[in-house]
């Protein structure tokens, strides 16, 4: 049954890793904002259609 | 003529959205005006375009430009630094409130401000509060510039008196989170440690397990107990120091028993204890704190003048002019205030037409001509030609801001009305301690081992875990309808506070009545389509609110060619368009009576216009009531006393004798001063008043009264400092808002007694002593969840059935 023990020992230990993510996530300021992180997601695709519609016209002007 | 008219009412501007009176063209798009189009040209230039592909017409409005010289006052260092956050010799960094931003095309341009200031090195916006966040190299570009671009693309940042004084940053909320997530990790390790325990595992592992499981549930709990569960004690100290007892006091004598005896117990070898119970009663307290927090970040309910007295101001000093703080004004200054500024101080008029609107100040929009000579007080703002004036009282002691001096101000009124929850609390640990000493009492007699089990386990099972989350949860989820209906709330006790009040005292201009809207209708011959055009092309020269109303009221869009323009300030103007003399303005103007003027009708404004010297009509401007309230007065007629303060004469007595039933509840002529005298007096004879009202010069009367609530057409922008602030579109859901407090209050009181029967229950085992940590960790957090469940599916059902959202 000894392997008990270290099987709780491992599971604290996965615990308390979760924890210090936890924490130096508030740290670093993730959950101070909850809404515009969701809106600038979205912005890289608008910014790379606008590169290929560029590149698509540059390309066809070589043609 | 006409299809190109019909054509242009209906084409909206590609930037704003705006409807297009005249049309200017760009790539194929249309604008609706100069300002508009170089913004988008600005944009156009620097592959910015996609702002206009998130949102459709995202920008804001160009027609009101700000003048570039309007921050001249940013390249003053003392000024600058006060405002960064951050400067050393390469980077500053500087945090802007920007209240245009609105939609997600505002995200994405406000964070690619590097584009058009490669000098901007990280530019990161926080929506909700509607703040910038902008870094940017200090030895190539200054504030003044970064500042400049923001107003030129539409997003001014609000910049005034109170943004310098540094507010200091609350971390209070970070570290709630750390108390959640520490006692959320425990309280899952320790539930998990002592399933086996539970089951009665123990029987056949060996007895070893039971004694690692104690102290790992022990260690475990420290955490919980010295950081998590802290803010208890410290709040219960406190109280028992001012000889109060709050819900605090039974609350932190029960954790601090359970984990005592929890201690003692896995230490001695007796038992596994209530570490599991405790661990759960503090997270569960946590999270009933938590939610009890939500904040209305972009609204602040604790403005005062200075949020909205500008920073610096123009001084004539031997004829140079330079930009000099406000706060340093001294009597005897001479003071520049140009179109749209605001004038800082009680000041003389000197040089110019000032034409100045207080809307400010008493919700009335109209500007308000002034003579050489005369006061203007401070909060006005000139509408038209630059003037200059005197300064004749310091900033803070001008008649307006001496408000702030007055002791309603100094004093934090925070308790006025003890809660249910106190009230309660009250008793409730007197009762608990009673039983408690009672039951060890009598154990002492009957068999002294079981005296300590009994004591402890009494506090241990009466803590009241579920009577400290009623309030919270159904004051927060009352908070958060309340606000989706636009009735913000500043703190969770004002909703129960609202519950108690008995009498309302209304403010008029700009609370009853509409700031902005008007009837407008023509009195004469009907106008043919040449009138309307020449009437428009005039009032189109004018940035008067009337005129201003007068034209969109005629919706002509192609003006013609202007001879020659003149406005006098507060009679009308004169023009010559295409051959024709028009004239505009007051009765008495435009018709050339001499006698002194008098106003006939109270409600109405009335505009004359002759054209070629022949008196064709008036236009009558109608001030509107809001919406619905005869009715809402007349709901509220049966529960509240119903007052109404005025700072206009009583010209308006006999409208408004229809809404409100006794004649000595109207109040006119009052000053900000009497309001506030007026409210304390209604105060000492018991009353609970409930003060509604929108400008400054009521801001006295809200800091009085029990309740303040400001009334504002735009809560970005305008509201004095309040406990509520209600959108004026809601004015017609007053009567549901108050009655809706209501039910949340008797929402807690139902509550309350599901918390008690559990508490009975327990106590009933406790006193014998006989209670299992097993029955002690079931009992707990199932009396917490069924009161959270309770109060909150309850809240929203009764918001319901009020018609709230």
């Amino acid at each position: 049954m000894s392997i008990m023990i270290i099987l709780i020992g491992i599971s604290l230990l996965l615990a308390i890793g979760f924890l210090t993510a936890f924490i130096w996530s508030v740290k670093s300021g993730q959950l101070d904002d909850d809404y515009t992180p969701s809106v600038r997601i979205l912005f890289d695709d608008f910014e790379k259609k606008e590169e290929q519609k560029m590149d698509a016209i540059s390309s066809t002007e070589i043609k | 003529m006409i299809k190109t008219a019909t054509i242009s009412q209906t084409t909206s501007c590609y930037h704003c959205g705006d409807i297009c009176e005249t049309v200017l063209h760009f790539d194929n798009q249309s604008f609706c005006c100069m300002g508009c189009r170089s913004v988008y040209q600005l944009l156009s230039q620097n592959n910015l375009c996609s702002y206009y592909d998130i949102e459709k017409t995202p920008g804001i409005t160009q027609r009101n430009p700000v003048l570039s010289s309007a921050y001249t006052y940013l390249d003053d260092e003392k000024v600058a630094s006060q405002l960064l956050n951050y400067k050393d010799d390469k980077i500053a960094k500087v945090i802007f409130f920007v209240p245009n931003m609105h939609c997600s095309s505002c995200i994405w341009l406000l964070e690619h401000l590097y584009k058009l200031n490669p000098n901007i090195s990280n530019a990161k916006v926080q929506f909700m509060k509607k703040e910038l966040h902008l870094s940017y190299n200090s030895q190539n570009t200054s504030l003044r510039e970064i500042v400049t671009l923001l107003s030129n693309i539409g997003y001014e940042p609000a910049i005034n008196l109170n943004s310098l004084e540094k507010q200091v940053k609350k971390d209070d909320n970070k570290k709630l989170t750390y108390q959640i997530g520490v006692a959320g990790f425990c309280f899952g390790n320790i539930m998990l440690i002592s399933f086996p325990e539970y089951f009665g595992l123990d029987s056949f592992t060996q007895s070893a397990f039971s004694k690692l499981f104690g102290y790992i549930n022990l260690i475990l709990s420290i955490p919980v107990f010295l950081f998590s569960a802290q803010d208890y004690f410290i709040s219960a100290w406190r109280g028992i120091r001012k000889k109060f007892i709050s819900i605090e006091v039974p609350l932190a004598l029960g954790i601090f028993i359970m984990f005592a005896r929890s201690s003692y117990e896995v230490i001695s070898g007796h038992g596994i204890g209530w570490f599991d119970t405790h661990a759960g009663l503090v997270f569960f307290l946590l999270i009933g704190k938590w939610f009890q927090q939500k904040t209305f970040d972009t609204l602040s309910f604790e403005r005062d003048y200075k949020s909205y007295f500008p920073v610096a101001v123009g001084v004539v000093n031997d004829n140079n002019e330079m930009t000099v703080p406000v706060t340093s004004l001294a009597i005897g200054d001479r003071i520049i205030i140009r179109n749209n500024e605001l004038i800082p101080a009680d000041a003389i008029l000197l040089k110019g037409d000032a034409n100045v609107d207080f809307s400010f100040v008493t919700g009335e929009s109209e500007p308000v001509a002034k003579v050489l000579g005369e006061i203007i007080y401070a909060g006005g703002r000139q509408k038209g030609a630059t003037i200059e004036l005197e300064v004749c009282k310091k900033v803070s002691q001008s008649y307006l801001t001496q408000l702030w001096n007055n002791d309603a101000f100094a004093k934090d009124r925070q308790s006025q009305i003890e809660s249910f929850q106190q009230l309660v609390s009250r008793y409730f640990t007197i009762a608990l301690l009673m039983i408690a000493f009672g039951s060890a009492i009598y154990w002492l007699f009957v068999n002294p081992v079981l005296a300590l089990n009994a004591f402890t386990a009494v506090l241990i099972i009466a803590c009241p875990c579920a009577l400290a989350l009623s309030s919270p949860f159904a004051l927060g989820t009352a908070m958060r309808i309340l606000g989706r209906n636009k009735f913000y709330i500043k703190a969770p006790n004002v909703v129960e506070q609202l519950a108690h009040m008995d009498t309302l005292v209304f403010d008029k201009t700009g609370t009853l009545t509409q700031a902005t809207a008007s009837n407008i209708s023509f009195h004469g011959n009907d106008l043919s389509f040449e009138q309307k055009q020449l009437v428009a092309s005039v009032v189109a020269q004018s940035i008067h609110p009337l005129s201003q109303k007068i034209k969109s009221h005629l919706q002509i869009n192609r003006s013609l060619l202007i001879d020659s323009f003149e406005e006098v300030t507060g009679k009308g103007m004169m023009a010559e368009v295409d051959g024709h003399q028009v004239k505009i303005g007051s009765r008495h103007w435009v018709l050339e009576i001499k006698t002194k003027e008098e106003k006939l009708n109270h409600l109405a404004t009335q505009v004359y216009i002759s054209i070629d010297h022949e008196v064709i009509g008036y236009f009558e401007l109608q001030q509107a009531y809001r919406v619905g309230l005869a009715k809402v007065l007349n709901s509220l007629r049966k529960t509240y006393h119903e007052y109404l303060l005025s700072g206009d004469n009583d010209k308006e007595k006999k409208e408004l004798m229809k809404f409100f039933s006794q004649e000595n509840h109207l109040h006119f002529n009052q000053s900000p001063s009497n309001k506030l005298d007026f409210i304390v007096s209604l105060q000492k004879h018991n009353s609970k008043v409930i003060m509604l009202g929108d400008g400054l010069n009521d801001a006295g009367a809200l800091k009085a009264a029990n309740i303040g609530i400001s009334v504002t057409e735009n809560t970005a922008y305008f509201s004095p400092a309040s406990d509520v602030i209600m959108d004026a579109s809601m004015f017609e859901k007053l009567p549901s808002f108050l009655q809706f407090s209501k039910n949340t209050l008797k929402v807690i009181h139902a509550s309350f007694m599901i918390s008690l029967i559990y508490n009975i229950i327990g106590l009933s085992l406790a006193v014998q002593g006989t209670l299992s940590p097993l029955f002690a960790a079931i009992l707990m957090p199932l009396s917490s969840i069924t009161v959270i469940a309770f109060t909150t599916i309850t809240t929203t059902l009764l918001a319901k059935k009020r018609g709230l959202k």
